[in-house]
C-alpha cells in the first residue's frame, strides 16, 4: 500500500505492555463483527422463518434449541453484553472522561465481569423462568 | 504537475510549486482527511443510541412473550407498537454493522482494489440483509392472520 514517507508512523501494538483496556478494545472489534455476521444472519433467519410459515419456523426454532444453537445463542448474548458495556464505556472516553490509569484498566476490567454476569443471569432466567 | 511534486507532502517546498495554482484534488491526495470522517464518527454513535434502545427493547419483549413459537411471535410481531420497534431495529442495526465493518474493512484490507470490492460487497450484502428482514416483518404484520 503507499504511504506517504513525509508523514509519521505511530508505534504500533507491541512497544506496549499487554492490559485489560487492549484486551477489551480488540473484543469490541471481534464481538461486533461476530455480530453483524452470525448475529445479524441469526436475527434475518429468525424473522423470514417466521414469515415464511409455521414449518419454516419449526425448521429455525429446532436448530436454535440444539445444543449447537445454543452455544451459538449463548455466544450471541455474551458477544451483545459485552459490545453493549464497551461501548457504553466509550461513550465516557468520548467525553473525555475516564483516562487516568487506574479508572481506565478498572472500568475495562468491569465491562469483562459485567458481561459475564448479565450473559449467566439472563440464560439463568431462561431455564428457570420459562424452561427454555 | 508531475506525481513525484504531489507526494513529497510539501505544498510550496520548490519554488515552482504554487499551491494556488493546484487542483484541490491534487492538493488533497495523500494528506488523509476527506473531511468525511468526523461524519462517520458522529453517525456510529447516533447509531449505537438507537441500537442500544432497540436491542433493549427487542430483548425485554421476547422475555415477555407468554411462547417464542410460530403463532405467539407472529401474533406480537402483527402488532405496530412491536412491527414498528422492529422495522427501526433492523434500519439501525444493519446501518450500524455497516458502518462497523467498514472500519475493519479499511483497518486490513490494505490494496486499494481489494479494499474498494470488500466494501462494495459489504454494503450490498447490508442491504441485502436489512431487506429480508424488512420484507419479513411486514409480510407478518401486514399480512393475514395465520391459521
Amino acid at each position: 500500500m503507499h504511504r506517504n514517507p513525509s508523514r509519521p508512523l505511530s508505534p504500533h501494538l507491541t512497544v506496549y505492555k499487554w492490559g485489560p483496556h487492549m484486551l477489551v478494545s480488540i473484543l469490541h472489534r471481534i464481538t461486533g463483527a461476530g455480530l453483524a455476521t452470525i448475529g445479524a444472519a441469526a436475527l434475518v433467519w429468525w424473522l423470514t422463518a417466521a414469515a415464511s410459515g409455521a414449518d419454516a419456523y419449526k425448521d429455525f426454532a429446532g436448530w436454535a434449541t440444539s445444543w449447537l444453537g445454543i452455544v451459538v445463542g449463548v455466544g450471541l448474548t455474551w458477544a451483545f453484553f459485552q459490545h453493549m458495556l464497551s461501548g457504553l464505556r466509550h461513550f465516557v472516553m468520548d467525553i473525555g472522561a475516564g483516562f487516568e490509569n487506574e479508572r481506565n484498566k478498572f472500568w475495562a476490567m468491569m465491562t469483562l465481569a459485567g458481561s459475564i454476569l448479565l450473559t449467566a443471569g439472563l440464560w439463568l432466567y431462561i431455564v428457570m423462568g420459562r424452561g427454555a | 504537475m508531475s506525481m513525484a511534486t504531489t507526494q513529497s507532502g510539501e505544498p510550496g517546498a520548490s519554488p515552482a510549486t504554487d499551491p494556488a495554482a493546484e487542483s484541490p484534488i491534487a492538493r488533497a491526495r495523500d494528506l488523509g482527511s476527506a473531511r468525511e470522517g468526523g461524519e462517520h464518527w458522529w453517525h456510529e454513535r447516533l447509531s449505537s443510541v438507537a441500537v442500544l434502545l432497540l436491542f433493549v427493547w427487542l430483548l425485554v419483549s421476547l422475555l415477555r412473550l407468554p411462547a417464542l413459537d410460530h403463532r405467539g411471535v407472529t401474533e406480537w410481531l402483527r402488532q405496530p407498537s412491536a412491527a414498528v420497534p422492529m422495522l427501526l431495529l433492523i434500519l439501525a442495526t444493519f446501518w450500524h454493522l455497516a458502518m462497523g465493518l467498514k472500519v475493519v474493512i479499511e483497518d486490513y484490507v490494505h490494496e486499494e482494489g481489494n479494499r474498494f470490492l470488500s466494501i462494495l460487497l459489504l454494503d450490498f450484502a447490508a442491504v441485502a440483509g436489512a431487506a429480508f428482514a424488512l420484507f419479513a416483518v411486514l409480510k407478518i404484520a401486514l399480512g393475514p392472520v395465520a391459521p
